[in-house]
């Protein structure tokens, strides 16, 4: 694709704190090169904001590559923009075109409150991992990877929901702010292997009411969390977090 | 973990809509099919009769009052999910992603749903109050002793003017986009979908969604215009 440059009129949220009421910003962006990743983009105008003396615009990022699920917004409705499987960091601005204006919100759900701008608090995630996203095993030397056989199938599955960064955009996309496609991806990278088998009840029992005491919503199977994931977890992983949680629930 | 864990957590709430859905889903399939005799030739006796099997056997009565609950729970659920669901987000966001990433009916299953209940209400109304409480006329059928409820009469009295036929028929529509979602969600909460069984789950729901909800919205009609459905010996078990 040709390489071109815009001018970008941008409507940013901006939030002191978790206590204030936040309000829109309109800035202007200019001579934006579509080679630049969205968050460069960001970056050129809080230079432009700092060199003005202003408050230059608060967003996570850590990683820029796509691993590390830090850099959460919402981007004209779509949380980590318009790609699809794709998070902000790997956004490029040949998504858009000279003259627009692009509304950036943080992340919205009761459980993740903002911290600044568009920083938001994902630490509700943190706390269902420690409620039972684990196995609990003695460390020592690492075992040969052979010595237990795995399906096939289950390995694959496994691994495709071991993908999950803990971005939050699903929350962030659900009409319910509901985080089932993250715990269902958590309780699914375990269940699928032996290794997870041992705690499994305890797991999906303990992460499930952690997850409904963080406030956030039930699942309703719209399924805009999968549209919006930029890791593409399946929502057949909320199937089987569902049974799952049937089993441990008859099974004691 | 216990039962009342089960039903009050998010998932157990799920779990009770997704029960009760099917189980309203059940009494659809019965509902349509004894109805259904008001397509075919002689169709004022042999839907009085169907009528008043379902009217006075004992195990259908005591079923009547397990759809009843069925229903509330179904609806009191219903609400308290929307509810609890709206609040888990206070603060709005100004751009949805609307369409591109779900379907209007999935979102509106609350909506849908009210209007599914507004016409339940007028529905009993027009044809459960009268035959419980009195205020249908009686028939005789040769020298069958048994006096019938003709609830037919009924029927083409309610459906002489257009006007409430044409709500009959935007009910059975409200109820199709409801089924479209729900009988897909249903089997996803109870954990039935994977990756083999859901394109065949899908093409089911969609096929009842729009089969039978489109059968319900000819009744009205037939018996509106006076229309039969004569296909030689093919008539319905009763
Ligand atoms: C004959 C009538 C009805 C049938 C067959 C029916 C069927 C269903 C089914 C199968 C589901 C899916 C369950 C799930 O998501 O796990 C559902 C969900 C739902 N229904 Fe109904 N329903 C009926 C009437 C009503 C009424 C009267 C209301 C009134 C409020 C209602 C409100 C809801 C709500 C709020 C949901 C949850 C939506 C969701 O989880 O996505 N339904 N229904
Ligand atoms: S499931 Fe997808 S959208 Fe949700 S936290 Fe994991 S990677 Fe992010
Ligand atoms: S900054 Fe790490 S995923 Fe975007």
């Amino acid at each position: 694709m040709q390489h071109y440059t815009m001018n970008l009129k941008l409507k940013v949220w901006r939030q002191q704190n978790s206590k204030s009421e936040g309000r829109f910003e309109v800035y202007d962006v200019n001579d934006i090169s579509s080679e630049m990743s969205f968050l460069e983009m960001i970056d050129v105008l809080n230079e432009k904001l700092i060199k003005d003396g202003g408050d230059s615009i608060a967003f996570d990022h850590d990683c820029r590559e796509g691993v590390c699920g830090m850099c959460s917004m919402v981007i004209d409705g779509r949380p980590h923009g318009p790609w699809q499987g794709t998070t902000t960091c790997q956004l490029h601005m040949r998504a858009f075109k000279d003259g627009d204006t692009i509304t950036i919100e943080p992340f919205r759900a009761n459980a993740f409150p903002v911290v600044k701008d568009l920083m938001v608090n994902r630490g509700a995630f943190d706390r269902i991992i420690q409620a039972g996203g684990y196995i609990s095993v003695n460390t020592g030397n690492a075992v040969d990877g052979n010595a237990i056989l795995i399906d096939k199938q289950n390995a694959d599955d496994a691994f495709a929901a071991a993908a999950c960064i803990g971005c939050g955009a699903c929350v962030a996309a659900c009409k319910n702010a509901s985080a089932m496609l993250f715990v269902s991806a958590k309780v699914s990278h375990l269940a699928l292997l032996p290794q997870g088998q041992p705690e499994s009840k305890q797991r999906v029992a303990g992460m499930i009411a952690q997850m409904d005491k963080e406030g956030f919503g039930s699942c309703t199977n719209t399924y805009a969390c999968e549209a919006e994931c930029p890791k593409e977890i399946s929502v057949m992983n909320i199937a089987r977090l569902n049974r799952e949680y049937l089993q441990s629930n008859l099974g004691s | 973990m216990n039962w009342s864990q089960l039903f009050s957590s998010s998932i157990g709430k799920k779990i009770v809509m997704a029960l009760t859905g099917i189980f309203l889903i059940i009494f659809l399939v019965v509902h349509c099919y004894v109805n259904a005799n008001v397509f075919f030739p002689n169709a004022q006796e042999n839907f009085n009769r169907a009528a008043h099997f379902m009217g006075t056997n004992l195990l259908i009565r005591v079923t009547e009052i397990g759809l009843f609950a069925g229903f509330i729970l179904h609806i009191i659920q219903g609400y308290k999910l929307e509810l609890q669901n709206r609040s888990s987000r206070k603060s709005r966001y100004a751009v949805n992603a609307g369409n591109k990433t779900s379907k209007w009916y999935s979102r509106s299953m609350a909506l849908l749903g009210t209007l599914i209940l507004l016409f339940l209400i007028m529905h009993l109304v027009h044809f459960w109050v009268p035959s419980r409480f009195g205020g249908l006329t009686e028939v005789q059928y040769g020298n069958d002793p048994i006096v019938f409820h003709n609830l037919y009469a009924q029927m083409q009295d309610t459906f002489a003017p257009m006007w409430v036929v044409v709500v009959y028929i935007l009910g059975c529509i409200s109820l199709s986009w409801h089924l479209l979602h729900g009988v897909q969600s249903a089997a996803q909460t109870l954990g039935w979908t994977n990756k083999k069984y859901t394109s065949i789950i899908k093409s089911i729901g969609f096929g009842f969604s729009i089969i039978v909800p489109l059968i319900f919205a000819l009744m009205p009609i037939f018996i509106h215009f006076g229309w039969e459905l004569n296909l030689g010996s093919l008539t319905l078990l009763f």
